[in-house]
């Protein structure tokens, strides 16, 4: 069987990188950690690979903005690989940095033509102004996300960032409704599990067709039931005698979605 | 000789001119110092360089070299006959080291950080720092810049350990001072809060490294001079902790470009603050936590790759000291017209001084020059050959093609003259607070009010607002965070880490600082800070049998014989209080001339003694670690450990207006007792939450145990265990009496808990209940408090809602 193969994507502030190739060497995928100048250079083919990641971090110390940089690199100097890897219909997920740069290239939530890459939403500073950084509960929504399948109706997962707040104009919000592509939100509306303001609770969205996919709150941090918070009060955690945290299944089923369409 | 380069004339200097000289050049040497080498330029027939004096002083600097540390101390005590000490660095804190001998040390006191072992694969690095003078004037920059620094001692050490966790402890002036009484010339301490805060959160959240331990403490006379201690931990291949320099090996630095900025830093924290230092600006260093991420990808890299035989980073006294140490054995010779500059017009010695962040220095075999800079070139990081290290056992410098510093080695790094201090300590006296069980039941029916005051009192209330701010989760592997419990939010009293990502082996972090009792006894608070970090280790899961410690004392100034007197007596306890538990110190720091002087009044402030006890333990199976908040109604509270009526420099005097004399004294056969039999019967899982009992005693301990869990508790002081007379039922409550703990058991496990533990004086004081009341009943057979949780974590959580 073909060992699918996840493009862990580098630049200069990203630093959640080794989680991120832990978690998808625990879901079975061959990983590999890459320079985005390798990229660019030509060096390394993108479309060698089945799945793109781009990790947490502060791609450029988030100068500007929040991903802005390596949304702006991206955008100008990879746009025919990316496009050519999307419309391969191969995988791409972006987590809190990487997240804030899916939305900043215009992948996410992406329109009709994804060749366009127009950013139609954003992610702003936390309306408690602050860097955060706790657990939140999730309620997983009806989407056509190929990560998220079948995955548990609540999900646990820690956020750590100063600028998540999703926000987009009405008819973008009214879209995403519409097309289902909301995956994650915010269980309780309130502060501080709504950790940073967004519009409708938004913690995660993906592209229409489910294969583009981006999320403040870090999965990658929750691979063992030991990084749950409260893992000492048995009761709460250890009911089902999993070992195995929430986050992991994202990246399970992301591995097992390229193997079963032979991407 | 170059044109931008001046001799510096102290050939002919008399005294009175030689201290002009090291005044006004911030130099920060003092008169012997200067005539040592006055006399040996004299030898040579030539005056010394600028390039050349500012090198001396940087390399003899107290921030570089701890001269205070390795002098001669002539010491007195209450009036005894004096006694001589032949350096504190080797007689208490290296020797007990040395006494202790754990196999587990690979490297101590002599890298950048002390190296012990953690599996077949990996050893781990620790270091804590402080960056004191600097956040006093530039609170953001100067906190960012000491995480920034710290992080490099990890990367420097051996061949360069990857950072994996910071622990950050503050010590601040009080947030609620009048404006109208702050000195002059210093920032309001709540203003410095929120500087040093910011600064340490910017840099190590964008570094990726978590935070995930740290203190933060008040106290008026940190006013002018805040302590800020930045700690990193390191995690290094077995096989790249040794480091060499070999002659014809090139000197490159990496990083970030050379400026201005940091210039006399080392110079400048030797020295006391004082009204006007707020105007020396360029002391201060800029730090870009992006560019020193870079740098980390960049050498880790070459490090796996073997391409470079030494590294080190360039921290105090920039590249001379940097260049300095590592040739110290051989030889350098380095040219400053290469160095990369962030603008032009920087003199040669402010090339070779400045402390601009973000530089490390390597040496390179010439043959992997050219795939070191390709790796560096990859990750968008400078490397520039600088020059190259030599057998000529001399320091040359050269710019433009002259030569602008030419040292022998053996005068620079052991030509400082070895001083001779007084010390003298005279214990203080304090007037006694007696008891107030007699108030109860009269007008102050119970000591409710004191415990909440204590809860919501600035040392210990609840420090969730800055925790939050920090990551405490990149890198995957925190399984015991800063706060725990039912709703994420109590005091955990250390963090664990599992620094390979899917293997259970951990890494334990905590830390113990009690300046308080310094106003007692200097002695009895640093034996009290090794015992509460020891505490806090045993007390997720940790053994003092695989624990090591770092010392960190910030004090006054050090030329004051009864500044130095208290030092002494720090130090002799962390001689006696390591050997006692069998914990080595694997490496430390002082910061010395933490006082403040106001030039009009000439009115001296100096800080407490401060003595930071940092501790690192590794554990073979985190599965074995327990949190600090109770977990089911009905299970059993114990309090373990003997109280006596020790409330020297408590909280609960403190509130009152009231020192004392008796701080906590730490019995040390009792207190190894104790811990080694608790932690074993933790780790055979008899135990389903424990917490230290320090600060605010069994009230305080108990009650966060309770609110963190979220259940009630109805407890009795009848059984709790004693050392002394003491029945006072508000000395029980709030002693802080060392090595005891508050334990939670199920029924059961009561009797092998207890059988476990035996030997040990425990007490029984009651249960968690389902329901929120918190009922305390004292030997009187009142109930002495009586609440809800709710009430006591609202008032230990004052700083959130304020």
């Amino acid at each position: 069987m073909m060992q699918p193969k996840v493009l862990i994507l580098r630049t200069a502030g990203t630093n959640c990188d080794a989680e991120t190739e832990t978690a998808f060497q625990l879901a079975g995928a061959e990983t590999a950690l890459v320079h985005i100048q390798n990229l660019i250079s030509g060096k390394v083919n993108l479309s060698d690979y089945h799945i793109l990641a781009i990790p947490g971090g502060f791609s450029y110390g988030d100068d500007i903005s929040a991903g802005i940089l390596l949304a702006v690199e991206m955008k100008h100097k990879l746009t025919d690989e990316l496009n050519r890897f999307v419309g391969a219909g191969k995988l791409v997920i972006g987590i809190c940095n990487g997240f804030q740069v899916l939305v900043r290239t215009g992948l996410l939530p992406g329109t009709d033509s994804s060749a366009e890459m127009t950013q139609r939403a954003t992610l702003a500073m936390n309306t408690s102004a602050k860097f955060e950084c706790r657990w939140v509960d999730l309620e997983t929504q009806e989407s056509p996300c190929v990560f998220t399948k079948g995955i548990k109706p609540c999900v646990y997962l820690p956020v750590a960032h100063a600028e998540g707040r999703f926000t987009a104009p009405a008819d973008v919000l009214a879209d995403l409704e519409a097309n289902n592509q909301v995956v994650f939100r915010y269980a309780d509306s309130g502060y501080p599990n709504n950790p940073n303001g967004s519009d409708a609770d938004i913690a995660g969205i993906c592209d229409a067709t489910g294969r583009i996919f981006g999320l403040m709150p870090h999965p990658e941090r929750f691979l063992t039931k030991w990084n749950h918070p409260r893992w000492t009060r048995i009761a709460e955690v250890q009911g089902s005698g999993s070992e195995e945290g929430d986050g992991l299944a994202i990246f399970k089923n992301a591995v097992n979605y390229v193997k079963a369409n032979r991407l | 000789m170059s044109s931008t380069v001046n001799e510096i004339n102290i050939l002919n200097a008399d005294d009175a001119e030689l201290m002009r000289i090291s005044r006004e050049g911030t130099l920060s040497l003092n008169l012997n110092e200067m005539k040592t080498i006055q006399t040996h330029f004299g030898a040579l027939g030539r005056n010394p360089t600028d390039v050349e004096i500012e090198t001396i002083a940087q390399t003899w600097s107290e921030h570089c070299v701890h001269k205070t540390f390795k002098s001669i101390i002539r010491y007195s005590e209450d009036g005894k006959a004096p006694e001589q000490i032949d350096g504190l660095f080797p007689t208490y804190i290296q020797r007990a080291t040395e006494d202790i001998a754990k196999p587990w040390c690979v490297s101590v006191f002599s890298d950048n950080a002390g190296i012990i072992e953690f599996d077949e694969t990996f050893n781990l690095v620790f270091k804590v720092e402080t960056h004191n003078h600097p956040s006093a004037i530039e609170p953001y920059g100067g906190a960012g810049t000491g995480i920034g620094g710290v992080i490099r001692d990890s990367l420097g050490t051996g061949l360069g350990a990857k950072p994996i966790l910071n622990t950050d402890v503050f010590c601040f002036g009080m947030s609620d001072m009048p404006y109208t009484a702050l000195p002059k010339g210093t920032l309001h301490p709540k203003r410095v809060f929120k500087g040093v805060v910011a600064g340490v959160r910017d840099y190590g959240n964008r570094m990726g490294i978590p935070t995930a331990n740290g203190a933060i403490l008040f106290d008026s006379r940190y006013t002018a001079n805040p302590l800020v201690f930045c700690g990193n931990v390191g995690l290094i291949p077995r096989n790249r902790c040794e480091k060499s320099v070999e002659p014809g090996d090139l000197v490159v630095a990496v990083g970030g470009q050379t400026g201005r900025d940091g210039i006399h830093g080392a110079t400048f924290s030797s020295a006391e603050l004082d009204d006007t230092s707020e105007s020396l600006g360029s002391v201060v260093q800029i730090g870009n936590p992006i560019m020193e991420k870079k740098i980390v990808d960049a050498l880790l890299q070459a490090r796996d790759r073997n391409l470079y035989r030494s590294i080190t980073d360039c921290g105090a006294g920039g590249f001379s000291s940097a260049v300095g140490e590592m040739g110290e054995d051989i030889g350098a010779e380095v040219h400053l017209e290469r160095v990369s500059l962030k603008y032009e017009g920087l003199a040669p010695w402010e090339i070779w001084l400045s402390e601009a962040q973000e530089r490390m220095v390597i040496a390179v075999p010439p043959e992997n020059l050219s795939e070191l800079v390709a790796i560096c070139e990859a990750e968008f990081v400078e490397a520039t050959v600088l020059g190259t290290f030599t057998d000529s056992h001399r320091l040359q410098v050269f710019y433009e093609g002259a030569i602008v510093a030419d040292l022998e080695m053996e005068f620079l790094h052991n030509g400082l003259p070895k001083p001779v201090k007084a010390a003298v300590w005279q214990p203080p006296k304090h007037p006694e607070m007696p008891s107030r069980d007699e108030g109860i039941g009269v007008g102050n029916p119970s000591y409710m009010d004191d415990l909440r005051r204590l809860l919501a009192s600035p040392n210990i209330a609840s420090k969730e607002s800055v925790i939050r701010q920090y990551d405490h989760g990149v890198q995957g592997g925190v399984v015991i965070n800063p706060l725990v419990g039912v709703a994420n939010d109590g005091p955990s009293d250390a963090c664990v880490i599992t620094p390979v990502l899917g293997s259970r082996k951990g890494v334990v972090i905590a830390n113990g600082i009690n300046p308080k009792y310094s106003d007692v006894d200097p002695y009895l608070s640093a034996a009290s800070a090794i015992d509460e970090a020891l505490r806090n280790i045993v007390a997720v899961g940790g053994t003092l049998e695989k624990t090591a410690l770092l010392d960190n004392f910030c004090w006054g100034n050090p030329d004051k014989p009864d500044r130095l007197g208290e030092l002494v007596r720090a130090a002799k306890a962390c001689y006696d209080f390591a050997t006692a538990y069998g914990t080595p110190f694997i490496s430390g720091k002082d910061s010395l001339y933490n006082e403040y002087r106001d030039t009009t009044t000439g009115e001296q402030r100096a800080i407490p003694s401060t003595l930071l006890i940092s501790a690192i333990c590794v554990i073979p199976d985190i599965c074995n670690a327990v949190t600090m908040d109770v977990k089911a109604p009905d299970n059993l509270i114990y309090v373990v450990g003997n109280t006596y009526a020790e409330l020297g420099g408590s909280h609960y005097f403190g509130i009152h207006g009231f020192i004392g004399n008796s701080a906590p004294v730490v019995r040390p056969d009792d207190g190894k007792r104790t811990m080694e039999r608790l932690s074993s019967a933790i780790n055979s899982g008899l135990v389903r939450s424990c917490h230290d009992c320090s600060e605010g005693g069994i009230g305080v301990a108990v009650a966060e145990m309770a609110f963190a869990g979220g259940y009630g508790m109805r407890l009795n002081l009848d059984n709790v265990p004693i050392g002394d007379e003491t029945d006072a039922d508000d000395y029980l409550l709030f002693s802080e009496s060392n090595s005891r703990f508050i334990v939670e058991v199920e029924p059961q496990h009561r009797e092998a808990y207890e059988n476990h533990i035996a030997g040990v004086p425990i007490g029984y004081l009651g249960t968690v209940t389902e329901s929120p009341e918190f009922v305390i009943t004292g030997k009187t057979g009142h109930p002495i408090v009586e609440t809800s949780i709710d009430v006591l974590k609202s008032a230990w959580q004052t700083p959130l809602h304020s």
